[in-house]
């Protein structure tokens, strides 16, 4: 009998599971999947939470309900892996052996990170929204907030979601604006990239939203501290920003796992191939998700696209044929404008997002890079699909994992 | 489009950033460095070869990866690159500038 190992049933992890408890057979490959959290988070919901969009009991639910019978649960701390042994430890001195890994241990915010930023102030005045805690605490705060300055801030990049900073800042413009106090908020959103949009086409489709929301931009803002005494925030380069209510995006690193185990780069993310989704350093440990370094967006929709392709690579080495180099980078999202309004896009490592229609060329229904009603719904339904289709690893109908060009506006 | 850097048409996107790396000498460096005030010295020299390495690898660049370089600390990068020091850095190695999603 022989052993994969999947460590952490998040998004990735999950789908991973299922995926192969159909493939492997069960006569050969005993497979376990490992996490010491009982709850499962549908983390796109973090973003509606604190405008009271959304409920708690609608970003949550049991894990366990999506781990397929015949995939072994264990719900454990891991304490090790030991890449040279090929074995997992965990809490109480238990080692696993395994013959395949897989690595699905995400990313986590890491505010400690930042001199000042998770001191006496957190969850006073400076606030994440990217773990559940932070989003319903923010909710709590916003709920009889009297405005102010609203700085919305990204302390580092690769962050989770790339896009869902934009959002809060566009979802905030209508929240204060349905409140009747848009004018008592004063709304900044900061950034250590060049500006909110830094590609050439979403730039120009999009930075109109900016100006039209009164939405201010701060970019190069490279985060030293947070002056929580006199409420700012200041740069290497000693620009400093005043806030009433700091909304940051905390660093974002891979789990100390991955550090303890000495797999890691500086953010503890995995050096992984980027088209076989093959560790960089052991050819037995395959990554997805959050997890890995690569060049593409962290995001649920790539761990979707990744893991049909990581499924197929994963019997490939068990057969010993070579791997598929097919994981182009695919990511797909819808993007909250505020006012019932979203976007999509739709890129991956070639190609930048463009206007176009989605799925069905010159058809849609959904629209790329352009604001509205219907990629909204779109973007609400995505929750049905998440818990019902995206985790038990069913593909989503014309949604293929490698991007179509079709439909799309390139020049 | 094309741009002429140190009496050579490169091509350029546009916002000036070199397209195809192989364009890149130290002529062109210095070249683009005049460009935007900086002079050359043996530190720049140095962060200009951390980046294209990192570059070369894939591996996104940051503001913490220049903290744990072991090249240089962010305090003198940003002296070396006034005015967004990654932005700049990168023009100058040739590199594309680090960019979000959209």
């Amino acid at each position: 009998m022989k052993n994969l190992i999947i460590l952490g049933a998040g998004t990735a992890g999950t789908m991973m599971a299922n995926h192969l408890v159909k493939k492997l057979p069960k006569k050969d490959w005993k497979i376990t999947i490992i996490d010491q959290y009982k709850t499962h988070y549908y983390q796109p919901g973090f973003l509606f939470l604190p405008f009271d969009i959304y409920t708690e009991k609608q970003v949550k639910k049991e894990g366990k309900k999506f781990i397929p019978s015949g995939v072994n649960y264990v719900q454990k701390q891991i304490e090790l892996i030991n890449p040279d042994a090929n074995t997992i430890e965990l809490e109480g001195d238990e080692i696993l052996p395994y013959d395949i890994l897989v690595v699905a241990t995400g990313s986590k915010t890491a505010p400690e990170e930042i001199d000042g930023m998770s001191g006496p102030d957190w969850y006073k005045t400076i606030f994440d929204f990217y773990t559940y805690e932070g989003a319903k605490a923010l909710r709590d705060k916003l709920r009889d907030w009297k405005g102010g300055k609203l700085v919305v801030h990204i302390t580092e990049m690769p962050i989770k979601c790339p896009v869902a900073p934009l959002e809060f800042a566009f979802l905030a413009d209508s929240y204060f604006r349905k409140k009747g106090m848009r004018d008592k908020v004063d709304i900044t959103y900061i950034t250590p990239l060049s500006g909110a949009f830094t590609k050439p086409k979403a730039t120009k489709a999009l930075h109109h939203l900016l100006e039209e929301k009164g939405i201010k931009e701060v970019v190069d803002f490279n985060i030293e501290r947070v002056d929580y005494k006199n409420n700012k925030i200041v740069d290497y380069a000693d620009v400093e920003v005043e806030y009433d209510l700091l909304v940051t995006v905390p660093t974002n690193m891979g789990d100390e796992l991955i550090e303890r185990s000495g797999l890691g780069d500086e953010l503890n993310f995995i050096p992984t191939h980027k088209t076989t989704l093959q560790s960089k350093n052991h050819e037995n440990i395959f990554v997805i998700g959050d997890a890995t370094n690569l060049p593409t967006s962290k995001a649920g929709s790539v761990a979707h696209f990744e893991a049909e392709i990581l499924e197929e690579n994963i019997l490939r080495y068990i057969e010993g044929k070579p791997l598929k180099e097919e994981f182009d980078g695919h990511a797909n999202c819808f993007v909250e404008t505020g006012n019932n309004k979203a976007l999509l896009i739709d890129f991956n490592y070639d190609h930048e997002p463009v206007e176009g229609k989605f799925p069905f060329q010159g058809i849609g229904p959904m629209s790329l890079l352009k604001e509205n009603r219907m990629n909204h719904w779109g973007k609400l339904a995505f929750r049905w699909i998440y818990w019902n289709m995206l985790l038990k690893g069913i593909p989503i109908p014309f949604v293929p994992s490698k991007m179509s060009l079709k439909g799309k506006n390139f020049e | 489009m094309k741009k002429l850097i140190a009496n050579r048409e490169i091509d350029v996107n546009e916002e000036g950033y070199l397209i195809d790396f192989k364009q890149w000498d130290r002529e062109v460096c210095e070249c683009i460095a005049g460009e935007c005030n900086v002079v050359m010295t043996e530190k720049h020299w140095e962060v200009i070869e951390y980046l294209q390495d990192k570059h070369r690898k894939e591996e996104p660049l940051s503001i913490r990866g220049i903290k744990r370089s072991g090249v240089i600390n962010i305090k003198e990068f940003y002296n070396l690159f006034p005015g967004g020091p990654l932005k700049k850095s990168t023009l100058i190695a040739g590199i594309p500038k680090p960019k979000s999603c959209i």
